[in-house]
C-alpha cells in the first residue's frame, strides 16, 4: 500500500511499487491533465509538483511518493498559476497543446523561485520542456508577462 | 429537402450523443449547454445552433495544433454574422459524403487533412454553410415578427427589426429556424465586409490546452478498457516467427497476450503493465524480406542512382548546353530519414460491442482509416464510427495512407475474440523504430555559367523511395511518377536555362510517409544553397541574384523576396561578425522567403533571428499565421540541427528516443519577425509552407560567414 495525497486529496493505492507516478495519475486516478511524451525525462511533459517541486512523473515510481504532496495541473492554485495561464491565455501560445500542461507547471514553479527571471533563467528553468510546435517564442512572452502582472 | 434534412439530422443527432461523452475539450459549461439542447438547429452537417445562443462548428480537418477549429469556425461565424464569443468547435466524425476535402479531389471522396489544404478548401464552403444558416435564421425572424426579410439585420449574433424595434438572440429563433427551407447557393460577403476574417480572434481551444482540460486520444476511458501495446519487429519487414509469453502473463495486470500481423499485442488492465508485460516477452523474428542494409550501404546505392541520371520528370531545352558552360558548379547533398515526433505518440480506442465499432483518436484520415477497420472486422462501413478528436501533434506522422495505425487497432480488437474497449498505445520508442519516416535522399546538381555570369543550364537529380506507391493514394499517381519526391525541384519559378530534373526511385520495405512540407523538405534545401553557391560563383548578390532570375509575371514570388530583405535590413551575406543568408521556397500554394542571421560560436552555428515574409492570400487568422511560420521556423531548426534516423548495418534503427533524436530547446529558438504580405486571393494553408525555407536560409548564412558548404542534414553530424 502506498500512501500519499494528490491535489490535498489522500490516495492509497495497493499498486506495483515500480508503477511511475504518470501512469498512477493517468491511469488509476483520471487526472488526464498531465501527460505522457517520452517516459524517460526528456520532454517534461509529464511534470507535477512533488512537496512543492517540479518532478518528472514519468521516473517517479510511485514507492517514492510514499507520504507526499503531489499537485498536478487540476490542483495548482495561487498567483503564479493565475499569471502564468492569464499570459498564456492572451497570446494564445499553444498549438497542439500536448505539452503545454508540463510548460505551465515549469513556468509556475520558474516564478515561484524567481518572480522576474531574465532570459537566461527561462532557458534554465524550461530547457527540459519540448514543444515539438516550437512555441518557444510565446512561452518566453507569457512567462515575461506574467512576471510582470505579479509585480504589479 | 426534407427528407434530406432527416438524414442530416438524424446523422448529427447520433454524432452529439456520441461526442458528448467525450468532449470536454472546450469547457464543462459547453458540454452541460449541448446536453440540455436535445435537438440543436443543424441546418448543415457543419452547424448546430443551441437554444442557449452557442454555435457549435463541426471542423472536418484534424485539429493538431496548426487552427482549423479556429480558422474554420472563422470562417462560419463571419457569415453567420455571430459573436466570436459564441463560437465553439468540435471534430466531425468519418463521413466523407458529408466531411471530403475537396482540394483531394471529388472523383472519390477523401476525408482527410494534409496538404495544408484545410483553410484553402473550406474557405467558400463554411463560408456558404454560415450564409445558409444566417438566412435561415433571418427568414424565421421574418415570419415571427411579421416583418419583410429585407429589413432585418443581423450583428454579433444578435437579429434585429429596428422599425419594430424586434431583436433576438440566435438560440431563440434556433427551433423555428430549423423548419425553414435550406438555400442552395446563399450569397456570401463582399471581403471589405469582413468583421472577423483577417482579425485575430482568439483560439477555441487555448484555454482547454492551457489548463490540462483538452482530451486527447490518450485521455480516453472506456468502461473495461484494457490498455494495450504492440512489440513490432526491430528490423523492416521482419515477421514473427515464434514467441513466449509465459513471463509476460505473469506479470501483475497482464490479461492477454495476442499476435497480430504487425507484430506481438499485450493487453493489459493499465499502461505500466502493458509495458512491463511487453519487456516480458520472448519474441523470434524473421528476418528473410527484411531490410538489412545499413544507412551508409544505402547512400553508396542512392548516390550510384543519381550518378545515373534517374527518369527525366522535367526537362524544358536540352541539358548538353552545359558542355559549353565557361563555369559548372556540382554537388551531391545527402538527407537522413526523419521521424515527425509528435509529442503524443500515436495512440487510438476502439470498442467492439455487437457487431458494431466506435473509435476516438486524433484521425487524419478518416475515411481510409474507417475502411480499413470496416474491413479488418468484417463490418459494414456504417457500423463504424470514427470520433476524431484533438491531436497532440502530427506533422504528416498521423496521415497514414496504410491506415496501418486504425488497422493494428482493430486487429487488437478481433485478437481479443470479444467485445470490449482497447486503448493501443506507442511509446516514443515505438514512435522513433517505427518507421514511415521522411524518405532519405540524396540530389545531384549541376549548373552551368556563361562567361558573363548568367545561368546556361540547371539539372537536378532525386532519388528517394516513393510516399504513394503501395498505399491506397497511389491510385492519384495515375501511372506517373510520385511528385511528392521531387516537387520543389521541379515547377521552379526561377529562369534557370536548359532544365532537366531526374528522379531515381528506391525501393526498401522501411516505410515512409510525408512529413511537414513533404518534398520541399529536402527539394527547398538543395535547391536554395545550391542556387545560393551558384549566384556567389557568379558574384552576385542573394537577394538581387534571385530577383534577377524571376520572370516578370512572379508578382508574388518578389513580394515575398523583398519584403524579407526589407524587414531584415538586407546588406549583403556578412554584417558585423554575423552571417546572413535568404531561402525562398513556395509550397503548397504558400510563398515564404525567410532571412537567417547567424553566429559562429566556437564552430557551432547558433542561429539569432529569424525574418519571414509569407504571402498565403488572403489572411483568415494573421495570429495564427504568425504562429505557424514561428514554429515553422522552429521545427526546421531543431532538425536541421540534431536529426537523423539512421539504420545500423543489419537494418536496426540507431535512435530510440530524445536524447539520441533531440528535440529544439527553448534556448535554442531564436526571435522570429513574421510580415504577412496583403492579398486578395483566396487563401492558402499555413502548417507546412513555413518550414523549407528555414534551413537553406541557415546554411547560406553559415557558409556566407564560415565558408563551410553543408552538404549533409543535421549540422550536428558533420560538425562533430
Amino acid at each position: 500500500m502506498t500512501s500519499f495525497t494528490v491535489n490535498g486529496r489522500d490516495v492509497d493505492l495497493d499498486i506495483d511499487p515500480d508503477t511511475p507516478l504518470l501512469w498512477v495519475l493517468r491511469d488509476e486516478l483520471r487526472l488526464t491533465g498531465t501527460k505522457f511524451g517520452c517516459g524517460v525525462a526528456q520532454c517534461g511533459a509529464c511534470t507535477v509538483m512533488l512537496d512543492g517541486m517540479p518532478r518528472r512523473s514519468c521516473v517517479t515510481p510511485i514507492s517514492m511518493v510514499e507520504g507526499s504532496e503531489v499537485t498536478t495541473i487540476e490542483g495548482m492554485e495561487g498567483p503564479e498559476i493565475t499569471a502564468v495561464q492569464t499570459a498564456w491565455e492572451a497570446i494564445d501560445v499553444p498549438q497542439c497543446g500536448w505539452c503545454q500542461s508540463g510548460q505551465v507547471m515549469s513556468a509556475t514553479a520558474l516564478l515561484q523561485q524567481i518572480p522576474s527571471p531574465t532570459d537566461e533563467d527561462i532557458n534554465n528553468a524550461m530547457a527540459g520542456n519540448v514543444c515539438r510546435c516550437a512555441t518557444y517564442v510565446r512561452i518566453r512572452q507569457a512567462i515575461h508577462d506574467a512576471a510582470k502582472t505579479l509585480e504589479g | 429537402m426534407t427528407a434530406m434534412q432527416t438524414t442530416r439530422r438524424g446523422f448529427l443527432a447520433g454524432g452529439a450523443g456520441l461526442m458528448l461523452a467525450m468532449t470536454l475539450p472546450l469547457g464543462k459549461a459547453r458540454a452541460q449547454a449541448a446536453a440540455a439542447a436535445a435537438e440543436p438547429f443543424a441546418p448543415n452537417a457543419f452547424i448546430r445552433i443551441a437554444p442557449d445562443d452557442t454555435v457549435t462548428v463541426m471542423i472536418k480537418h484534424l485539429e493538431m495544433g496548426q487552427g482549423p477549429y479556429t480558422g474554420l469556425s472563422t470562417l462560419v461565424a463571419e457569415e453567420l454574422d455571430a459573436d466570436w464569443a459564441q463560437m465553439r468547435a468540435e471534430g466531425a466524425p468519418a463521413n466523407a459524403a458529408e466531411y471530403y476535402n475537396s482540394a483531394f479531389g471529388t472523383a472519390l471522396l477523401i476525408q482527410g487533412t494534409g496538404g495544408s489544404t484545410a483553410i484553402a478548401n473550406s474557405y467558400m464552403q463554411m463560408r456558404k454553410a454560415g450564409a445558409a444558416a444566417r438566412a435561415m435564421l433571418v427568414a424565421a425572424a421574418a415570419e415571427e415578427w411579421g416583418v419583410p426579410a429585407e429589413e432585418i439585420t443581423v450583428k454579433a449574433g444578435v437579429v434585429a427589426h429596428e422599425a419594430s424595434g424586434k431583436s433576438s438572440g440566435f438560440g431563440a429563433l434556433s427551433q423555428a429556424a430549423a423548419g425553414q427551407p435550406v438555400p442552395e447557393d446563399p450569397p456570401v460577403k463582399d471581403a471589405k465586409d469582413f468583421v472577423l476574417i483577417g482579425t485575430d480572434v482568439p483560439k477555441l481551444d487555448t484555454v482547454a490546452k492551457t489548463t490540462g482540460k483538452a482530451v486527447f486520444t490518450l485521455d480516453v476511458f472506456r468502461d473495461g478498457m484494457l490498455t494495450v501495446v504492440v512489440a513490432h519487429p526491430p528490423k523492416f519487414g521482419a515477421t514473427v516467427a515464434s514467441f513466449d509469453d509465459k513471463a509476460a502473463l505473469e506479470v501483475s495486470g497482464v490479461e492477454m497476450v495476442r499476435q497480430i500481423p504487425s507484430g506481438i499485442a499485450v493487453y493489459a488492465t493499465n499502461t505500466y503493465a502493458a509495458m512491463k508485460g511487453r519487456d516480458a516477452l520472448t519474441v523470434e523474428w524473421d528476418d528473410v524480406n527484411a531490410e538489412t542494409r545499413g544507412t551508409a550501404e544505402l547512400f553508396e546505392e542512392y548516390s550510384k542512382a543519381v550518378a545515373a541520371g534517374g527518369v527525366t520528370v522535367e526537362e524544358n531545352d536540352d541539358i548538353a548546353v552545359l558542355e559549353d558552360a565557361a563555369q559548372i558548379l556540382e554537388a551531391e547533398y545527402q538527407f537522413p530519414y526523419l521521424a515527425h515526433a509528435p509529442l503524443e505518440p500515436l495512440d487510438a480506442v476502439i470498442e467492439v460491442k455487437e457487431g458494431k465499432a466506435d473509435m476516438w483518436y486524433g484521425c487524419q484520415f478518416p475515411t481510409v482509416d474507417r475502411g480499413t477497420v470496416a474491413q479488418v472486422l468484417g463490418l459494414p462501413l456504417e457500423d463504424v464510427t470514427i470520433n476524431v478528436i484533438l491531436a497532440g501533434g502530427s506533422f504528416g506522422r498521423r496521415a497514414q495512407g496504410s491506415a496501418h495505425l486504425a488497422a493494428e487497432a482493430a486487429e487488437i480488437a478481433k485478437a481479443s475474440g470479444r467485445d470490449g474497449a482497447f486503448k493501443l498505445v506507442w511509446t516514443r520508442e515505438d514512435d522513433l523504430k517505427g518507421g514511415y519516416y521522411r524518405p532519405m535522399t540524396v540530389h545531384k546538381l549541376r549548373a552551368g555559367l556563361d562567361v558573363d555570369g548568367n545561368i546556361i543550364g540547371w539539372e537536378n537529380v532525386v532519388a528517394n523511395q516513393s510516399i504513394m506507391t503501395g498505399t491506397p493514394m497511389e491510385a492519384m499517381l495515375q501511372g506517373g511518377p510520385d511528385a511528392t519526391s521531387f516537387e520543389g525541384s521541379s515547377g521552379l519559378p526561377y529562369n534557370l536555362g536548359a532544365k532537366r530534373i531526374g528522379w531515381a526511385k528506391m525501393e526498401s520495405p522501411v516505410s515512409v510517409l510525408w512529413w511537414r512540407s513533404v518534398g520541399h523538405t529536402h527539394t527547398g534545401y538543395a535547391v536554395e544553397t545550391f542556387l545560393d553557391e551558384v549566384l556567389v560563383a557568379a558574384g552576385k548578390d542573394p537577394v538581387q541574384g534571385r530577383l534577377d532570375l524571376l520572370p516578370a509575371d512572379a508578382v508574388r514570388e518578389r513580394g515575398v523576396i523583398e519584403k524579407v530583405a526589407e524587414i531584415s535590413g538586407w546588406t549583403g551575406s556578412t554584417r558585423d561578425g554575423k552571417g546572413y543568408g535568404i531561402a525562398y521556397v513556395k509550397s503548397f500554394g504558400t510563398y515564404v522567403a525567410e532571412v537567417v542571421e547567424i553566429e559562429n560560436r566556437d564552430g557551432v552555428p547558433h542561429i539569432t533571428k529569424v525574418w519571414c515574409a509569407v504571402d498565403c492570400g488572403i489572411p483568415v487568422n494573421p495570429n495564427v499565421i504568425r504562429a505557424q511560420m514561428e514554429g515553422g521556423v522552429g521545427f526546421a531548426l531543431g532538425t536541421a540541427l540534431h536529426d537523423r534516423i539512421t539504420l545500423a548495418p543489419g537494418g536496426e534503427v540507431e535512435q530510440s528516443n530524445f536524447h539520441d533524436y533531440p528535440m529544439l530547446r527553448i534556448s535554442e529558438m531564436p526571435e522570429v519577425e513574421v510580415a504577412i504580405i496583403q492579398s486578395d486571393a483566396d487563401p492558402t494553408g499555413v502548417g507546412e509552407p513555413g518550414v523549407p525555407p528555414l534551413a537553406p536560409a541557415m546554411a547560406n548564412a553559415w557558409r556566407a560567414l564560415t565558408g563551410t558548404k553543408q552538404y549533409q542534414l543535421p549540422f550536428s553530424g558533420a560538425i562533430s
